[in-house]
């Protein structure tokens, strides 16, 4: 153990961290979009929606995120899509979360008193409105533990876009540790940013629920 | 679309993948399982640093990604003189990655079974090993069998990631026929396919081994179905 090697790689680390961060924020941003619009879908779209999407959930739920990740990587250039590595990973990561979301919204939904978007319905909401105004908001609230959860997860998970190239967390120790011949203390090192970044995030994660909870 | 003769090429170096991926998934849960009992059990115990020790281990693997353990396992261990053939490394980090879970499934499930029973036991004369063995394992194994079933088909999932520390498992077998025939989408198609009907197998029996082992109860158990199977990632 030299920790002379983990101070001087740390400012390497944390710049990578920093990549690791925002790559899993916008996976999960667009996980969130698309959740929602699955789950919408699903629930009001009839039944060639409803199937659609469950292939969708079924298939990125049930397939490792490893191949989801090569499996784009490698099919957008075959379809004329010249994409980065990054565009790619950041793809991969936001229809996996998708895919977990639009199940968390639809437990969420279930949470949702039906008399409420009747009443709406009876005092003439249309049904957009139902959705942006009563129950999409409602269903936010509830699955906020889950949503955070669910960011806790993306952000362990993106270590693996590491195989595609991309110079995030995982990828920056590999190299430092190729060069030092120090991967003991340089995985240590990195093992214990992102556990600080998960923490922060649960932290982040129940104060928020805690402000729901007064509101 | 694949060439099927490939497949003639390739079946035996693949065949011999997939054994590797179940021993690999066979063996990791098995010592995931055994870790994750012994952990919850030593937690129990009335020993305040022992408890914190546990909680830290738990923490740390869930809240670091499987990839950097294995790393840490496979290429920093030689730094401490632990030197592991890649495969052996590859079931040791299953293992370890399952334990932490496994033990906080395994927790619930000791914490749900009624107090009432263990007092009854104890009343009885019963020892305390044979109220574990008679009274709390067999509850505790019906009420957790969702979670175990859902773990495993996770579990199924991580497998892949050990090909990237090189074990020669379905995943490295394919990728490796794929840089060799440059059948790269359809190979990457077939595996994405290959792994969605395993998983979905995975589950099914669970279910049915679920269903199996909860026929005599009346009311559903806590933890509800596993027919939401696979809700991590890997």
């Amino acid at each position: 153990m030299k920790f002379s090697v983990i101070i001087d790689a740390f400012p390497y680390l944390l710049g990578a961290a920093v990549t690791t961060i925002w790559v899993s924020l916008l996976g999960v941003l667009l996980g969130q979009v698309i959740g929602v619009v699955v789950c919408v879908a699903r629930q009001s779209g009839g039944r060639a929606a409803d199937i659609a999407g469950g292939v969708y959930v079924s298939f990125f739920r049930g397939v490792p995120l490893l191949i989801q990740l090569l499996l784009i990587y490698y099919m957008l250039p075959l379809v004329g899509i010249d994409v980065p590595p990054l565009v790619a990973s950041i793809a991969a990561l936001g229809l996996a979360s998708g895919a977990y979301v639009s199940e968390i919204y639809r437990g969420a939904l279930n949470a949702v008193p039906h008399g409420q978007s009747e009443a709406a319905l009876a005092l003439g909401f249309p049904g957009s409105s139902i959705w942006t105004r009563i129950l999409l908001p409602q269903a936010f609230r509830i699955s906020v533990p889950a949503l955070v959860n669910e960011l806790i997860l993306l952000l362990k998970a993106s270590s693996l876009i590491s195989v595609v190239g991309v110079a995030e967390l995982t990828r920056t120790s590999q190299t430092i540790s190729a060069s030092n011949y120090r991967p003991l203390e340089i995985y240590l090192a990195a093992g214990i940013i992102y556990l600080a970044i998960n923490g922060a995030l649960a932290l982040f994660g129940t104060l928020v629920e805690r402000r729901l909870q007064q509101a | 679309m694949l060439d099927l003769s490939l497949l003639v090429q390739y079946g035996p170096a693949l065949l011999r993948g997939f054994g590797i991926t179940i021993l690999c998934w066979g063996a990791g849960c098995l010592i995931g399982m055994v870790l994750g009992f012994a952990l919850m059990l030593l937690r129990q115990l009335p020993v305040k640093p022992l408890r914190w020790v546990i909680r830290a281990y738990i923490e740390v693997i869930r809240g670091t990604p499987f990839l950097i353990q294995l790393f840490l396992l496979y290429s920093g261990g030689p730094s401490i003189g632990l030197r592991l053939e890649a495969t052996t490394a590859g079931i040791l980090g299953l293992g370890i990655y399952g334990s932490a879970y496994f033990a906080e499934i395994f927790r619930a499930g000791y914490q749900a079974v009624p107090k009432g029973q263990v007092e009854a036991a104890l009343s009885l004369g019963m020892s305390y090993g044979a109220i574990l063995r008679r009274v709390i394992v067999p509850a505790m194994l019906v009420s957790t069998i969702p979670a175990i079933v859902n773990m495993m088909a996770i579990l199924t999932k991580e497998t892949v990631v050990l090909s990237i520390i090189t074990v020669p498992e379905l995943m490295y077998e394919m990728q490796t026929m794929a840089a060799e025939t440059f059948a790269t989408f359809e190979t990457i198609l077939g595996m994405a396919l290959f792994y969605w009907l395993l998983v979905e197998v995975v589950s099914r029996l669970g279910r049915r081994l679920e269903a199996r082992v909860t026929r005599f109860l009346t009311h559903a158990s806590p933890q509800g179905s596993s027919s939401e199977t696979a809700t991590a990632r890997a």
